[in-house]
């Protein structure tokens, strides 16, 4: 297991160098620092001074990968590529545009988004594979075919619909929740919850519709057969045999979101106001700042490939037969 | 000549791929074998209707594409001066719509202002009260007679636009029957759909159907403007992510080694990034490279036209990498076939393999996940442009739509109608799109067991 376990973490390595090849050659290649900096001090009307300013105070004066300037190391370390870039691998991001300290702010500001990823995620697991499984209990049958047709109508709705539609009758209409904001402790759950419900709501369709598919294709396997000779009730068919033996293709799915809830979602966060992750990449987004992004973007691919990870084990742990070796 | 017509980047994509999709039908059409799985989609009334609401988006999508710059009436030396405005066949069609703006908000089928200002009548008063619309309802002298000049005009365009209908759908059932479509549903959505067209139509000439938006634009005209914008995020991708899949997936899955451990290698890369963020690193350079170089672009269309493309490229590039894993596995599991490997004794050079024996037999994978991935493009469109890094903010698309609505939603009374529309439009074009992709995977999943089945 031990053994394994490094031997994928040495696997991912190429995998994170790839990434931050990636990323550096969009953010420095694509556009040299001097564009940045035009771009971010306003295209017209710049003066050269300005823009060495900005580079200056940002890191970005230096040569791209070598320094010939330096001496020793320096030469290959007081260059962008390893500030910028290969600090990223000891998860040191450096500073945002507005001096803050980026992993100070991740933090801080995983926290919040955990609030609302965390709950979604666990109860709309619960409420998703409830609903698939109750359409295939009545698979084949108009409840199952309404389901369906349910499904597929909520999937063709915009994400942005249900928060904005949900905000508007939830906060304005009937004044439950406040419209946006977030509060420490306790006092978060009047704020979390609209979120927390929006966020099942909107992807009830695609979810469910995807384990039913999954249940359907177990239901006609052989032991599903044999539960039913053995006289077992349908329900306890589908519930503890089906839903058992269902796992391996629901976890693929699952597990590997579990370390991406620490980035929360963007579109909800900003909505409602919730200073966790994903409004911090928003925010970065529309203020252009380069280094959040790019951070993110790091942040984002290292928590994906450990749920990769986690996946594999999580196959070990709901199916005996499946040894990591 | 009174006009130059113009081809913008994105038209040109789009006529390429009109021509790819004729020639596929063509193709398609002297093969029975083909035709087959086609023949099932045509059978399912579900598929042939929301085919029917997709054509008649695709129309006016294409009508939108045709682009041209009118001349201006001065002369310059005898030389002729084109406009700056890029316009469309679509916009030719709908001028009243694209020209009859009001000063700001007014309700569906209003005939005054949404907000009071301050009036002055014949005596000289100020008054504070709802001011008329200058085009909505402009015919009616009196206020009160709205409701039934309403009435009458939409019961009026709904009676010709039914009796057009009609005229339709008995034209076309004979046809429609020989061929074995379902009839019935055809016919049926034919009359709803013109009856819909024909009240909006007899009613759009005189009001604002939809209402208008805070520069006063007509919103009917910027739903039907968004079509064209989520139509081209949902098609032109594909022309990147295809070739990308297709070639990749099939050499790592065929060539194997060291060929596919690289093909693997990028798409792990790629795929690790979390695709929202790539794509907002992508298109953050992207901009900062069109703004850095404006002496690339004519008019401000084509910049923005420009940036539509590159967001179809970017959303390509970081959207092809889970049709090339199914591709790969698919090549995978088919060159241990016997027949390949009988064609591998013969000595069939690799790319004839390739081409002949293993792309046919892959084709329905790439059907199926281009039809399913459509709908998902255009929803992702509007989230895109919300977080800012979508279309050009200048470009009509449902989600600038959004977008500026939004910011209303804090106004008492409530400005609905502008985001209303929006999702409305794009609920009827994803949920087609989804219905139709649905029918499309039955049809050509050959896991489903069709043992019996007339053909």
């Amino acid at each position: 297991m031990i053994a394994y376990l490094i031997r994928r973490i040495l696997y991912a390595l190429p995998i994170l160098v790839g990434v931050n090849l990636l990323t550096f050659a969009l953010f420095f290649v694509v556009n040299t620092p001097d564009d940045m900096a035009r771009m971010q001090l306003g295209v017209k009307r710049v003066t050269p001074d300005a823009i060495e300013q900005w580079k200056h105070r940002h890191g970005y004066d230096k040569p791209l990968f070598l320094n010939r300037a330096a001496a020793g190391t320096d030469k290959i370390t007081d260059t962008i590529f390893w500030q910028k870039s290969v600090s990223m691998f000891v998860l040191d991001f450096g500073y945002s545009d507005d001096g803050r300290n980026i992993s100070h702010e991740i933090a801080t500001r995983m926290w919040p988004s955990l609030s609302i990823a965390l709950p979604t995620f666990l109860v709309g697991l619960v409420v998703y594979i409830t609903f698939a499984l109750l359409m295939t209990l009545f698979r084949a049958t108009a409840l199952d075919m309404a389901g369906v047709a349910l499904c597929v109508l909520l999937m063709s709705i915009s994400g942005l619909f249900y928060i904005i539609g949900g905000q508007f009758v939830v906060s304005k209409l009937w004044h439950l929740v406040p419209i946006s904001g977030y509060a420490g402790g306790l006092d978060s759950f009047k704020f979390v919850v609209l979120p927390i419900a929006i966020g099942i709501a909107g992807s009830v369709g695609a979810s469910s519709r995807w384990y039913r598919t999954i249940f359907l294709e177990e239901i006609g396997k052989d032991y599903v057969r044999t539960a039913r000779a053995k006289g077992l009730s349908e329900l306890r068919v589908l519930f503890t045999h089906v839903l058992k033996n269902a796992m391996i293709p629901i976890l693929t799915g699952v597990v590997v979101v579990i370390p991406l809830l620490f980035m929360g979602s963007l579109l909800t966060e900003s909505f409602f106001g919730i200073p966790g992750l994903g409004s911090y990449t928003i925010d970065a987004i529309n203020a252009q700042d380069f280094s959040v992004v790019r951070a993110m973007v790091f942040l984002g691919s290292l928590l994906y490939i450990v749920g990769l990870i986690l996946t594999d084990i999580s196959y070990t742990m709901v199916d005996p037969r499946v040894r990591l070796s | 000549m009174s006009f130059m017509p113009v081809i913008l980047l994105s038209d040109a994509l789009v006529f390429l791929l009109l021509a790819a999709v004729i020639a596929s039908v063509w193709y398609v059409r002297r093969r029975e074998h083909l035709l087959l799985p086609w023949r099932r989609v045509a059978r399912n009334p579900t598929a042939m209707v929301s085919l029917l609401v997709l054509s008649l988006f695709v129309l006016v999508g294409l009508l939108d594409t045709l682009h041209y710059r009118a001349a201006l009436p001065e002369m310059n030396n005898g030389t002729t001066v084109y406009s700056p405005q890029v316009l469309s066949l679509f916009d030719k069609l709908v001028t009243p719509l694209r020209t009859h703006t009001e000063k700001t908000y007014s309700a569906p089928l209003a005939v005054t202002l949404y907000a009071k200002e301050s009036v002055i009548d014949k005596a000289g008063h100020v008054l504070r009260e709802y001011p008329r619309l200058r085009y909505g309802g402009a015919s009616l002298t009196d206020v009160q007679q709205r409701d039934s000049d309403v009435l009458r005009r939409g019961l009026t365009g709904a009676l010709t636009g039914l009796a057009l209908g009609l005229l339709i759908a008995l034209g076309s059932r004979r046809w429609l029957a020989r061929r074995g479509w379902p009839l019935r549903a055809l016919l049926i959505a034919t009359l709803i759909i013109s009856v819909l067209i024909g009240a909006t139509i007899n009613l759009a000439t005189a009001y604002h159907v939809l209402g208008t938006d805070k520069v006063g634009q007509d919103v009917l005209y910027l739903s039907l403007k968004s079509i064209r914008t989520g139509l081209i995020i949902g098609t032109v991708t594909t022309m990147v992510t295809l070739p990308l899949a297709l070639f990749l997936g099939i050499a790592a899955g065929y060539l194997r080694g060291w060929v596919d451990d690289v093909i693997q290698y990028v798409y792990t890369v790629l795929s690790s990034i979390p695709s929202v963020l790539l794509i907002a690193a992508a298109v953050l350079m992207m901009q900062v490279t069109i703004d850095m170089h404006p002496q690339w672009f004519a008019t401000s269309a084509s910049r923005a036209d420009m940036r539509l493309v590159s967001l179809c490229l970017i959303l390509g590039v970081t959207s092809w990498t889970s049709l090339c894993r199914l591709m790969r596995g698919e090549t995978l599991k088919l060159r241990e076939m016997e027949y390949i490997q009988a064609a591998q004794a013969f000595g069939v050079s690799p790319f004839r393999i390739l081409t002949r024996h293993i792309m046919p037999n892959v084709m329905h994978i790439v059907l199926i996940s281009l039809v399913m991935d459509f709908s998902g493009l255009v929803l992702a469109e509007a989230v895109l442009s919300y977080i800012g890094v979508g279309v050009d903010p200048s470009m009509i698309s449902f989600g600038t739509m959004i977008n500026a609505a939004r910011q209303e939603m804090g106004r008492d009374p409530m400005v609905w109608w502008s985001l209303a529309s929006a999702f409305g439009f794009m609920l009827v074009l994803v949920l087609s799109a989804n219905l139709f992709a649905d029918a499309v995977r039955d049809a050509f999943d050959p896991r489903l067991n069709r043992t019996g089945e007339a053909v």
